[in-house]
């Protein structure tokens, strides 16, 4: 599966999709599903939380392993995907659709400076080796 | 980086599409797709494991009962019919687990035992050591040449025996936990999946004949990943994470393989009589949502444990764990256990968890 053209990204492996409202909406790359394997929990952070740029703020676990997620950008989050309780599988099946939370940016400067889609594919191109 | 050691099924895995990762300097396959559609199809089905990377040792010449009733902490003299397989643990003076291991009785003057793969060197030393104190006379070989594929689940001995003509003749009335050889092939019915089937040792150059007319018959590839899930719903213990040479066999929920009722002497049994276990190895089931892992702390009302194995069961849907945890703790317990910033509520239950394809929590 190729990365979106209309999504940013991050080296961390988070996709970003700005809506139309100026918020965004957030969850983790085919390549990040690919390695983690049959997804088992989701643990989103809850609407009303401020988080900076890096921070920590969701859980995705596999059968195989934990692993964080990390806010794109500073900001506020809006929504939670409590669909992902019942349903964390989607992640593997549909990367790209099962988003895990929305939030609100600080300043919107700093998601037009996330990755691209090909700038993404370079980050994980140099990850193998 | 050191290249990684492969099986002779390395080329089969890739071209089956499996993801290979390193598995203690082996390239091995941890899945080929999904890892719990392949745990179900063990269970309700069956699947074939490349387990090439365990090492296969044969110990040979007169005397080799007597050595092994020394060596080992399970009691030898349990085989008395030829082709009898027993799980015993080799121990340390100790008392700490150098490997868990499977025994077979093959003739007075041959042994076949097989171990882990991360430990298979160590103990080839252990044992030509303890061999040159005690029995010098005996020849102990490693077969790295030799491979192994577990084929297990409910439907996994039929079609061993549609995909190896003459096989059902020689294995048909193998009881459990035992093994028959058939030409260059060693069949055993035994396992790591709490499934009925075989672990056939084969010479490395059939391997991929062998596995490629498997999946011929429909048996079905499956990752280590899987193995994993599968063991530990059956209770059985991993090397390296439920007991090391840290932990003894006791403290490991091992108790049940090692002989303390027979006058005999092995290396450890000293150990062992002089430090009665204070911990025992129990299973949790989480109540709340999340994952137990390996090494996650466990607050009960007797003290703290840690968790030793920890996934989720595809079997249950639920996340479980084997424990070591203070001697206090009783079934059906309520304990907390710190995963991350929360800590999060489980019960102690008896395992396995499940077997046979049901659930048994």
């Amino acid at each position: 599966m190729s990365n979106p053209d209309n999504l940013k990204y991050t080296a961390s492996h988070e996709w970003v999709k700005t809506e139309t409202d100026g918020t965004i909406t957030v969850g983790i790359t085919d390549h990040a599903q690919e390695l983690l394997g049959d997804m088992v929990f989701v643990e989103a952070p809850t609407a009303g939380r401020k988080l900076k740029a890096k921070e920590e703020c969701a859980v995705v676990e596999s059968v195989k392993a934990a692993a964080d997620v990390y806010a794109p950008v500073s900001g506020t989050v809006t929504a939670a995907n409590s669909e992902l309780d019942g349903t964390p599988e989607t992640i593997n099946s549909d990367p790209y659709g099962a988003w895990i939370f929305k939030m609100k940016p600080d300043n919107a400067a700093d998601v037009a400076a996330l990755l691209d889609a090909a700038g993404y594919q370079a980050a994980v191109d140099s990850e193998a080796h | 980086m050191p290249s990684l050691k492969q099986t002779p099924l390395n080329a089969a895995h890739r071209a089956m599409g499996a993801k290979m990762v390193d598995v203690g300097g082996w390239d091995m396959p941890v899945n080929y797709g999904s890892q719990i559609e392949e745990h179900h199809q063990v269970r309700n089905d069956c699947g074939m494991f490349d387990v090439s990377h365990m090492r296969v040792v044969d110990v040979k010449g007169d005397g080799v009962r007597a050595f092994l009733r020394h060596l080992l902490a399970n009691n030898v003299d349990k085989l008395t019919l030829p082709g009898k397989a027993l799980y015993s643990s080799m121990l340390l003076e100790n008392g700490g687990v150098i490997d868990d291991l499977i025994v077979y009785f093959m003739r007075e003057d041959w042994f076949r035992i097989v171990v882990n793969a991360g430990t298979a060197d160590k103990d080839l030393v252990w044992m030509k050591k303890q061999a040159a104190i005690h029995a010098p006379q005996l020849v102990i070989t490693d077969h790295p040449e030799l491979a192994m594929i577990a084929v297990q689940g409910p439907h996994a001995r039929a079609r061993v025996w549609e995909a190896l003509p003459g096989s059902k003749e020689l294995s048909e009335h193998l009881i459990p936990f035992s093994a028959v050889e058939m030409g260059s092939m060693f069949i055993a019915r035994t396992g790591y999946t709490g499934e009925d089937g075989f672990e056939i040792m084969l010479p490395a150059k059939a391997a991929p004949f062998f596995w490629a007319t498997l999946a011929e018959h429909g048996v079905k590839p499956i990752g280590l990943g899987a193995r994993d899930t599968l063991r530990l719903e059956a209770g059985m213990n991993l090397y390296g994470h439920d007991m090391d040479e840290r932990v003894g066999p006791l403290e490991s929920g091992l108790a049940w393989t090692v002989d303390l009722k027979s006058p005999r002497d092995f290396i450890g049994k000293a150990a062992l009589l002089a430090h009665p276990p204070a911990r025992k190895l129990v299973g949790l089931l989480l109540l709340d949502r999340g994952v137990l892992r390996d090494h996650q702390h466990v607050h009960t009302a007797h003290g703290d444990g840690e968790i030793t194995s920890g996934s989720f069961s595809p079997t249950l849907e639920k996340s479980i764990a084997l424990a070591r945890v203070p001697n206090g703790v009783q079934i059906g317990d309520s304990v907390q256990v710190a995963v991350r910033d929360k800590m999060l509520a489980a019960r102690v239950v008896k395992y396995p968890f499940a077997r046979n394809g049901k659930g048994l929590v």
